[in-house]
């Protein structure tokens, strides 16, 4: 017995007829794709599908995820205020500020 | 200039008031000049504040301060954030990037006394086998300069092997120690998860992420495992342990095994091997020292990979979708709009491999993928960890070659992804299973390094480490050098 392979065809999918759709996973990324290139990532992606697909042979039947080594999961702290937040200091390597904002293109006209 | 010593030698020669921790550093700045326009295996040297920390550490001496770490040199992977000094992660997003915070491994390092002379070079964002991802031009391997060093953490394994410095640190998100310590002849540990803090370590994928040592001997790795490992509120996944052995490690040495051995040899690992041959005669030496060998099973094994590729990528897309050319990081020219502005400032900072990555995470995560790709491989990754669960009811620690070859030629794989994912075939299970693992040299083939991989229960590396210093105190293969360079 094995998982079945859930594979809808929907709006959303990262696949068109074609093949990997490259271009809406690219959106999806937020990665503005060099045209020239989108076929070659599209053969590489390709080609790591094929071997992560290899996985969906094993059978999993019954067994629960693992997020973390050891059933690790993130300890929480104490709400508390432990640094002096310093806005200067962590914007130095911003590209760009203003009175501690960050500056980016106009979003509302 | 010579090949700088190890660590625990100059220890003993800074104890022993034979030199000073300035000389030291300044012999490790001129070494490094010398040879590494041949290795690129530097990022950033940071020539001033080293002398400033030796001298430090020379003054400290002076008051009486007789600890084993004070005044060594060392390296820090160019992942690790250092306060006021270039942090890249190999990458052009943070080719400007001047980190705001030490890591919480530079903090424990620099309060041990060690001085950190620079900063070395990385496949970018640790996503590689080879170290040809780096935005600053690919390292190449001591051992023969027209091959790779490995990789993501080959800068600092060709600096070690290459004798530039004796120890540097590492990450280890899928083999990113132990495979090019493998390649490049040097000793590197991957300890368990949760051992050293992540804090202030540039994130790939947090929940494979390890930091840890590479040097020239399993001595001078648990010397600085001793100085790196500790709890760290600021990282939630950090262990909470007390292990007496760390600190007696740091103040006497590996202890020798307290007795023999049961070693597993995992089927599956030797299947498709090239490297039997070194592993078989280390097997040997390791069967005249007492201890015996037992074939065990780990049936899981071939999913690991994709399995790997599946979660490292998810989370790699997740973790990456910070860098926006908003806060810090490249930022675009001219953007007309907040979605080009994300759009070109990524396209242009990342380089290929790592678009690849994030391309592959956005895809198994997408609406109606995440059962079959994320969950599913979560499961598998159970069933890898309960493969090791089982090996170790039966055995003390298993024994595996590190990676599948010896160092390939750089462009030799450059144009398959798959092939040079299949580089971290004996690596990844154990980096899902988040165990530790080690890595050292066990033989030469093609003229190049070969490393074996000793693999522990969770939070024994000392068991890994008293067995591999012991094998190393009856073997020479860890103190054969490259040829001058150049």
């Amino acid at each position: 017995m094995t998982d079945n392979t859930i594979k809808p065809s929907d709006e959303d999918s990262p696949e068109s007829s074609d093949g990997i759709d490259v271009a809406h996973l690219s959106a999806l990324a937020r990665l503005a794709l060099n045209p020239e290139t989108t076929s070659a990532v599209a053969a590489d992606l390709q080609s790591i599908v094929a071997l992560i697909d290899s996985m969906q042979s094993v059978d999993t039947q019954g067994i629960e995820p693992l997020s973390h080594p050891f059933d690790g999961s993130a300890r929480l702290r104490a709400d508390e205020i432990t640094e002096n937040p310093d806005p200067e200091h962590f914007q130095r390597s911003a590209p760009a500020t203003s009175d501690q904002y960050y500056l980016v293109p106009r979003v509302v006209e | 200039m010579k090949y700088v010593s190890s660590l625990r030698e100059m220890s003993q020669a800074l104890a022993d008031g034979e030199v000073s921790s300035a000389e030291l550093t300044q012999d490790h700045l001129a070494r490094i000049k010398e040879v590494d326009p041949q290795l690129n295996s530097f990022i950033t040297l940071t020539e001033e504040e080293a002398m400033a920390q030796a001298s430090a550490a020379d003054a400290l001496r002076s008051q009486g301060d007789r600890r084993p770490t004070l005044g060594l040199p060392i390296a820090h992977k160019d992942i690790f954030c250092t306060k006021g000094i270039l942090t890249t992660a190999g990458s052009k997003m943070l080719g400007n990037f001047v980190a705001p915070y030490d890591a919480t491994v530079v903090t424990k390092m620099a309060d041990a006394g060690m001085v950190s002379i620079g900063k070395t070079n990385m496949d970018e964002f640790a996503m590689g086998s080879s170290n040809e991802n780096s935005y600053f031009g690919p390292v190449a391997n001591p051992w023969d300069t027209d091959r790779v060093p490995g990789g993501s953490s080959g800068g600092s394994a060709a600096a070690v092997a290459g004798g530039l410095v004796a120890g540097a640190t590492g990450t280890d998100t899928g083999g990113s120690i132990r495979q090019p310590a493998a390649l490049c002849g040097i000793t590197g540990l991957k300890p368990t998860y949760g051992r050293v803090s992540r804090f202030g370590m540039i994130a790939f994928a947090s929940s494979l992420d390890h930091a840890g040592p590479m040097a020239r001997s399993a001595e001078d790795a648990a010397l600085m495992l001793s100085v790196m490992a500790g709890f760290d509120p600021r990282d939630s996944t950090s262990a909470k342990r007390d292990d007496a052995w760390l600190a007696d490690m740091l103040h006497s040495g590996i202890a020798e095994p307290e007795r023999p051995m049961v070693i597993g040899l995992p089927d599956q690992y030797y299947e498709n091997s090239s490297n039997q041959e070194s592993v078989t005669a280390a097997r040997q030496e390791l069967e005249k020292l007492g201890h015996t060998f037992k074939r065990v099973s780990l049936p899981h094994t071939d999913a690991a990979t994709p399995v790997y590729y599946v979660l490292a990528s998810a989370e790699a897309s997740t973790n990456l979708s910070r860098y926006d050319g908003v806060r810090y990081g490249h930022r675009c020219e001219n953007p007309t709009s907040l979605q080009d502005l994300y759009e070109r400032s990524r396209e242009e900072g990342f380089g290929d491999e790592v678009k690849l990555r994030i391309l592959t995470g956005t895809y198994t995560l997408s609406v109606g993928y995440f059962d079959a790709y994320y969950l599913k491989a979560q499961k598998i990754r159970r069933l890898i960890t309960q493969d090791f669960d089982n090996a170790f009811a039966e055995v003390d620690l298993l024994l595996t070659p590190t990676s599948p070859t010896p160092a390939f030629r750089k462009g030799q794989l450059t144009d398959d992804p798959v092939a040079m994912y299949q580089q971290d075939l004996y690596t990844v299970p154990t980096s899902l299973a988040g165990l530790p693992a080690m890595s050292l040299p066990c033989g030469f083939s093609q003229g190049m390094p070969m490393g074996m991989q000793l693999i522990a229960p969770a939070f024994r590396e000392d068991l890994a480490l008293g067995l591999a210093a012991q094998f190393q105190r009856h073997t020479d293969w860890h103190l054969k050098r490259p040829g001058e360079i150049n």
